[in-house]
């Protein structure tokens, strides 16, 4: 399995140690995003409002990726079924909403968590006792049955999807206490998930069963030898990665006012895999990174060409031909202090 | 549901469950001999499918068109495994699925850029234009035998081929343990290049060969790889009889489950994947 640079370091505070200078540019590039609403109107003058809603997205596609991260670089499980569940939170708001007025997030959003929670499981059950190229080709199979009964459901729209015509209400006892409706609050409430995502995921990896995922995602065998049982363990990370995946999907379906069988194919969940890789794999930090590169890379090319997917197909080869650890191993390469950087050089010529 | 009505559909499962055998039996052996998973053999149904529409249009021979595609796919896989799945053989599964993905992604977008998003239709060839009365009102058109026929035939062949030949033998051993069959002398990385090439030159015929029943359109290849998936986790990776049976059992299911439960056919399938791997974790044939 490809391991991630963290990964490599022998001690266990490994979660927590981001290089230094590399964390201030991490840090600064959090503070640009996260001040945009601010700037955004004075530097881009009558594109303000769609680059807003272009972020918006593209945090929720980061929050898609590091929570695929987490199976993929983390715990070894290559899903190609991801998409499934950021489809399934999405159809959850849908259907759980009253049709013509506002959900109640207080109900709809652990009701999403909870199905999507159950489908996972029972996917995850039957997917992770096999493993290696079996878990891929059955997620993929799996994630593509969830996309066929949604394409021919009469009750979810078909293939046309269906609307949300409001987005979910934030309330207590009956008083607004934010309005999703506005495009500004939306940005920091989708802001507080993304980085909400980031610190639990970071948590849950400095935590003992984060240390344990991480040595089934190096290396099952030992793990299992030292008595843990690996399947337990895959599980509820597969479960987990599948809520946050939910999470994600609720808010792009509250976010877009509409969600279509598209979100689930597996198209999807390779772009999103593409996104982890490109950012580097099993870092968090990359699949955000990873997201913003790819989308950014995305309307840029889209505006001179409409072969994006050539584009983006010809970037794939590549990057794996030529970048096995992303953009954050280049980017922690080239930020590392002098004399670390031989270091990392050889590391990379022993992992890959 | 009356005997020819159910005759009719039992032909046209088999039909599609051999067809789906031309597909799945390349990746099973791509995969049981290169360790390679290639998400991009779909796209070589659709190569092989584009290939005979336009070389019909060139020839205005069926039968000379599938000649010549067979070579530009049996090529066209040669070259991809040479400079790209060449460098797959000792990277872990990950780098596999992105890089063949990729190679879909490339795939998809030419035959965009070619041929544009057109469906267009392959006639059925003159000489089996005819079908067979069956009662008064149901007939069963030849065109579909024949084709049943043909991968029979194929599937009888490659069986021959892998279990009486010396080619045979240096497939089996190459799959059982690579490198100790490179140790004796057998040139791996040119057996790789033939399975390779001869997986692409099937998944492409098969693209060819269906090509008068379902039409060509962009994309096709998408929706064959995912169930061609399945047939193999059924079957159990690496085994070709398992994707033999895998693929008749899937297209008898397909088949039977859009006549018998409309509004289920789209799970059926996966659901009989479920029950397979609920009852044997690794597919019917699996090798340990």
């Amino acid at each position: 399995m490809t391991t991630a640079a963290p990964v490599s370091r022998p001690t266990g505070a490994a979660a927590w140690s981001v290089p230094s200078r590399f964390a201030l540019l991490l840090l600064a590039l959090a503070a640009v995003l996260a001040f945009y609403p601010l700037y955004g109107e004075a530097l881009f003058p009558g594109q303000h409002d769609y680059f807003l809603q272009k972020l918006t997205a593209i945090m929720i596609l980061a929050m898609l990726a590091m929570s695929l991260d987490l199976l993929v670089g983390i715990g070894g499980m290559v899903s190609l079924g991801h998409a499934a569940f950021f489809g399934l939170g999405g159809y959850a708001l849908a259907l759980l909403g009253p049709e013509y007025e506002a959900a109640n997030l207080w109900t709809t959003l652990p009701m999403t968590l909870g199905a999507v929670g159950l489908a996972a499981l029972v996917i995850g059950a039957l997917s992770i006792r096999t493993g290696g190229i079996y878990f891929i080709m059955i997620t993929l199979a799996f994630g593509q049955m969830f996309y066929y009964v949604f394409n021919d459901a009469a009750f979810a729209g078909g293939s046309d999807g269906t609307y949300i015509y409001v987005r979910p209400a934030v309330a207590v006892f009956g008083v607004a206490l934010i309005d999703l409706g506005d495009a500004v609050t939306f940005f920091y409430v989708v802001f507080a998930a993304m980085m909400g995502t980031y610190v639990f995921l970071r948590v849950l990896l400095a935590s003992p069963f984060g240390k344990v995922l991480r040595g089934i995602g190096i290396n099952p065998q030992r793990v299992r030898g030292v008595g843990y049982n690996p399947d337990a363990y895959k599980l509820v990370a597969f479960v987990i990665g599948a809520m946050l995946a939910g999470l994600a999907g609720y808010l792009s379906a509250a976010q877009f006012g509409f969600v279509n069988p598209s979100m689930m194919s597996w198209h999807h969940s390779g772009t999103v895999l593409v996104m982890v890789i490109l950012g580097g794999l099993g870092t968090l930090h990359g699949a955000i990174l990873g997201a913003f590169a790819l989308e950014i890379l995305h309307a840029v090319i889209e505006a001179r060409t409409e072969h994006w997917l050539l584009v983006l197909g010809g970037l794939i080869i590549v990057m794996v031909l030529t970048l096995p650890k992303g953009i954050a191993g280049l980017l922690e390469r080239i930020t590392a202090p002098r004399a670390n950087r031989a270091r990392t050089g050889h590391e990379d010529r022993g992992e890959s | 549901m009356d005997f020819t009505f159910f005759l009719i559909q039992a032909l046209n499962g088999v039909q599609y469950g051999l067809l789906l055998f031309l597909i799945a039996s390349g990746l099973t052996l791509i995969f049981g001999i290169m360790h390679v998973i290639n998400l991009a053999h779909g796209a070589f149904y659709m190569v092989g499918a584009y290939l005979v529409w336009s070389l019909t249009g060139v020839f205005d021979s069926f039968v000379v068109a599938i000649l010549a595609s067979i070579v530009c796919a049996a090529a066209l896989g040669w070259v991809i495994e040479r400079f790209l799945v060449i460098h797959l053989y000792n990277r872990d599964h990950l780098d596999q699925v992105l890089l063949t993905y990729g190679l879909i992604l490339v795939l998809n977008e030419v035959q965009r850029m070619m041929f544009g998003s057109d469906v267009h239709s392959v006639a059925v060839p003159e000489a089996v234009r005819y079908s067979i009365p069956l009662t008064d009102m149901m007939s069963y058109p030849v065109y579909r035998l024949l084709l049943a026929g043909i991968c029979l035939a194929l599937a009888v062949a490659m069986y021959w081929i892998i279990q009486r030949t010396r080619l045979g033998m240096w497939i089996r051993a190459g799959a059982a343990n690579r490198e100790m069959t490179a140790s004796l002398g057998i040139d791996i990385r040119r057996l790789n290049a033939l399975v390779f090439a001869a997986g692409t030159a099937l998944a492409a015929f098969a693209g060819m060969i269906a090509a008068p029943l379902s039409s060509v359109y962009p994309g096709m290849g998408d929706n064959v790889i995912i169930i061609s998936f399945v047939v193999v986790v059924i079957g159990g990776i690496g085994s070709v009889k398992g994707a033999f049976l895998g693929a008749l059992a899937i297209g008898l299911t397909d088949t039977f489950g859009r006549v018998l439960l409309p509004e289920m056919s789209s799970v059926m399938v996966y659901a009989l994947m479920a029950a397979v791997l609920l009852w044997k974790p690794n597919g019917l044939f699996a090798r340990a």
